[in-house]
């Protein structure tokens, strides 16, 4: 069972659809229990940084990420879930993300923001999320992202104005800053390949 | 590789069905909003929006269930215009499997409204769908509502940068000169606006010969709206890109 942690931000059930379409249960939650217990958890996220970090600290949410981490269980953070996985976020301020990866979240320098649409992203080969996806396209809405590579990860980039992170795998956490939900039939593949891991 | 131009074909609905102007071959349902999402969705559609023409609640309710249906079965970014006079509106849409919402008539009426959906959603779910016409105002472009028949006597381009500061994610920029008119998409227009905001621009109406498409990338779009182009099938969404991609723009294929 793939649990969606539930504390208030993101299109849950386009998640939960996506990972039907290929063939796995999810359950959206916010049980501790729940969460700590199944093979997989997802940490989606829309809306600003901050708001977000609040809704996720009042929802127990740190503490079920950090809990999964620490006995090595997967987690998956999608958009703002794959930002706030950073040590801070620029966005409306300053704000401590939970830094599990070091890095900071900054504004894109491009000169139309949001970035919105298809973008091709560049992986390494040791990468498990793009195993097949060697330079496909996926939908992006975002307008700040993580610009540095994460140290001991399999980090994969993406270019809009500047280069910046689409993705970073490391041990059980893998992080988004696409939306494989909204991203078609490659979208579907990157899903299989993280529910393969499981 | 650079981001995509994207291609958007735009549906009308009420009461849950698509209500005209599609005339699809082999077609088992023409009405059906999911069956046409997946033909767009299979031919490389980049998005879809739907625009509620719905005149009564009660048909905007049924409308919610096949925003759903359609969430259900089509795995690409889904915006959803029409009628929406409140953050609850939003909310409920969002719900229902719309990644992104459609403001146009209730903005004008009551600009906080932008304010309170971005605070609540984020920028990035709110497209501001300006209906916009030569008139007698400061930039000579004026904002319409009710599919151009009424003029606000608000100058374009103020209403936009007033929007953009507010807080919008997208700006669906329609010209009523152009729409209908199968004459191109109105590229001047579409250069200036493009002068005055920072956020993505979706050029809509007037999408006729293929050469039209390109000529509103040149003009400063970022994403290409159209309605009849596509349901009459003049063009696939294929051929356009094709075409877009012979021109030196970068799209999904």
């Amino acid at each position: 069972m793939i649990a969606i942690l539930d504390y208030g931000s993101g299109n849950l059930r386009s998640a939960q659809r996506a990972f039907a379409l290929t063939g796995h249960e999810t359950m959206v939650t916010s049980d501790p229990d729940l969460c700590l217990a199944s093979d997989g958890l997802i940490v989606p996220g829309v809306g600003a940084y901050g708001a977000c970090m609040e809704q996720l600290i009042a929802a127990g949410g740190r503490e079920i990420i950090a809990a999964r981490i620490a006995s090595e269980k997967p987690i998956m953070g999608i958009c703002v879930g794959a930002q706030i996985l950073f040590s801070a976020g620029t966005e409306k301020g300053g704000h401590v993300g939970l830094g599990v990866f070091a890095g900071e979240v900054s504004l894109i320098n491009a000169p139309i923001l949001p970035h919105i649409g298809w973008n091709n992203v560049h992986s390494e080969p040791s990468s498990i999320l793009f195993q097949g996806l060697q330079d496909e396209s996926f939908y992006f809405v975002h307008s700040f992202a993580a610009k540095n590579a994460v140290a001991d990860a399999t980090n994969s980039w993406c270019t809009y104005g500047e280069d910046f992170l689409s993705a970073v795998e490391r041990g059980p956490v893998s992080a988004v800053q696409f939306h494989p939900e909204k991203s078609g039939a490659v979208g579907a593949r990157l899903i299989s390949n993280w529910a393969g891991t499981l | 590789m650079t981001l995509s131009k994207r291609i958007i074909p735009c549906l009308d609905v009420a009461a849950g069905r698509v209500v005209k102007g599609v005339n699809f071959k082999n077609l088992v349902d023409a009405g059906d909003p999911v069956e046409l999402a997946k033909i767009y969705g299979d031919a490389g559609a980049d998005e879809l929006t739907f625009l509620d023409i719905s005149a009564s609640v009660e048909d905007r309710s049924t409308t919610l269930e096949m925003v759903s249906r359609t969430a259900e079965q089509v795995f690409i970014p889904l915006t959803v215009g029409g009628g929406i006079r409140e953050v609850a509106d939003v909310d409920r849409l969002l719900r229902a499997g719309a990644d992104k919402v459609g403001v146009n008539t209730a903005a004008i009426a009551r600009p906080q409204l932008i304010n309170e959906i971005a605070d609540r959603f984020g920028n990035q779910v709110l497209v501001l769908s300006v209906d916009a016409r030569r008139g007698a105002t400061e930039s000579g472009f004026e904002v319409t509502t009710h599919g151009g028949r009424t003029g606000t006597g608000i100058d374009a381009f103020t209403w936009i940068a007033d929007a953009t500061a507010r807080g919008i994610g997208e700006i669906l920029l329609n010209s009523m000169d152009a729409d209908g008119t199968r004459a191109g998409y109105d590229v001047e227009m579409i250069r200036q606006v493009r002068e005055i905001t920072h956020v993505p621009l979706i050029a809509s109406g007037g999408a006729g010969k293929l050469a039209d498409f390109s000529e509103a990338l040149d003009a400063g779009a970022d994403a290409l709206l159209a309605a009849s182009v596509f349901h009459f099938q003049t063009f696939t969404i294929g051929e356009v890109k094709a075409d877009l991609a012979r021109h030196g723009y970068s799209v999904r294929l």
